[in-house]
């Protein structure tokens, strides 16, 4: 097998010039599906027969769970990269895209809330659903502090990706938390494959709004990567030429 | 279209306040998380500016 496109990834270098021409193409996907997405799923999709128009709500709590379950996997990939091959790269990406998964579980938890009140009549139960999501939430935050508590660049990466490995474990536990036990949460709506749980137009506004998720997150990520990779390899040549275009397109 | 006007569309069915409430709150947070990288790589590019000025001015 050909290893080239992996090694490639050793090199921030590469990976600042290559990223600059995806950042484009992602945000303007993310603008165009979350603008299609958000239209259709407010305004043109079918009210639900039992929920009326809070089920409006599931356009961006899926989306908003979704992606902060994958964004920790993301996570738990780019620690055991960086553990193995000590890829510089992969650290970057682990330290950078945890805030986004954080948020991403805020915006799940606060909108789930918000849609539990007229569905069931309560803000917040302690059902293992929601309180495995908010464990989600706390591991996020213990991976943020622990990058920020440890000065040597070396040991952080270590430490977080130990933790983004060992905490993937919840990521299981919050799937088939609705099978495993008797919750108040309903089981998956959104399936790819198997039968359909919901009606076509209800389910293409949500399929449009989580890839826009995606592109979104690709696009917050590239941002901050892209600037970590300057700030780190600030010493390097190219970084120095990179600084002086920039100022000088700026002026 | 689902609504026939749009003080319907509004009202949410008497669940505005919900669905607007978490539409709200989850824009703002995307706002928030696509500003503060912009916001950065500019405070960034300002610090090295001047830190290339005083270099050369030294």
């Amino acid at each position: 097998m050909n290893w080239t496109w992996f090694h490639k990834w050793g090199s921030p270098k590469w990976f600042y010039q290559v990223s600059g021409r995806w950042l484009t193409g992602c945000a303007w996907s993310a603008a165009l599906l979350l603008l299609v997405g958000l239209v259709w799923g407010l305004a043109f999709a079918p009210p639900d027969y039992q929920q009326g128009n809070s089920f409006r709500i599931i356009y961006i709590h899926v989306p908003a769970a979704i992606l902060a379950q994958s964004c920790y996997l993301m996570l738990a990939v780019a620690g055991a990269v960086s553990l193995i091959w000590k890829m510089k790269l992969a650290d970057i990406a682990l330290q950078q895209a945890a805030p986004f998964g954080a948020w991403m579980t805020v915006i799940a938890l606060v909108t789930g809330s918000l849609w539990g009140k007229p569905t069931w009549g309560t803000y917040w139960v302690w059902d293992a659903r929601l309180t495995s999501m908010l464990i989600l939430l706390f591991l996020y935050f213990g991976v943020i502090a622990l990058g920020q508590a440890i000065s040597n660049r070396d040991s952080a990466a270590k430490a977080c990706a130990v933790l983004a490995l060992v905490g993937a474990v919840n990521i299981p536990i919050i799937k088939y938390s609705v099978e495993w036990w008797n919750t108040l949460h309903q089981p998956a709506t959104f399936k790819i494959t198997g039968k359909a749980t919901m009606a076509m137009e209800m389910w293409l506004p949500l399929l449009i709004m989580i890839i826009g998720f995606y592109c979104f997150f690709a696009t917050v990520l590239l941002l901050r990567m892209r600037l970590e990779v300057l700030r780190r390899e600030s010493r390097a040549s190219w970084v120095k030429t990179e600084i002086h275009r920039m100022l000088e397109k700026s002026q | 279209m689902s609504f026939s006007t749009f003080g319907e569309f509004l009202a949410m069915g008497s669940h505005g306040p919900f669905v607007w409430g978490a539409y709200g709150i989850s824009m703002l947070v995307l706002a928030i998380n696509l500003l503060l990288p912009l916001s950065a790589r500019r405070t960034y590019l300002q610090g090295e500016a001047r830190r290339l000025r005083r270099e050369e001015s030294k």
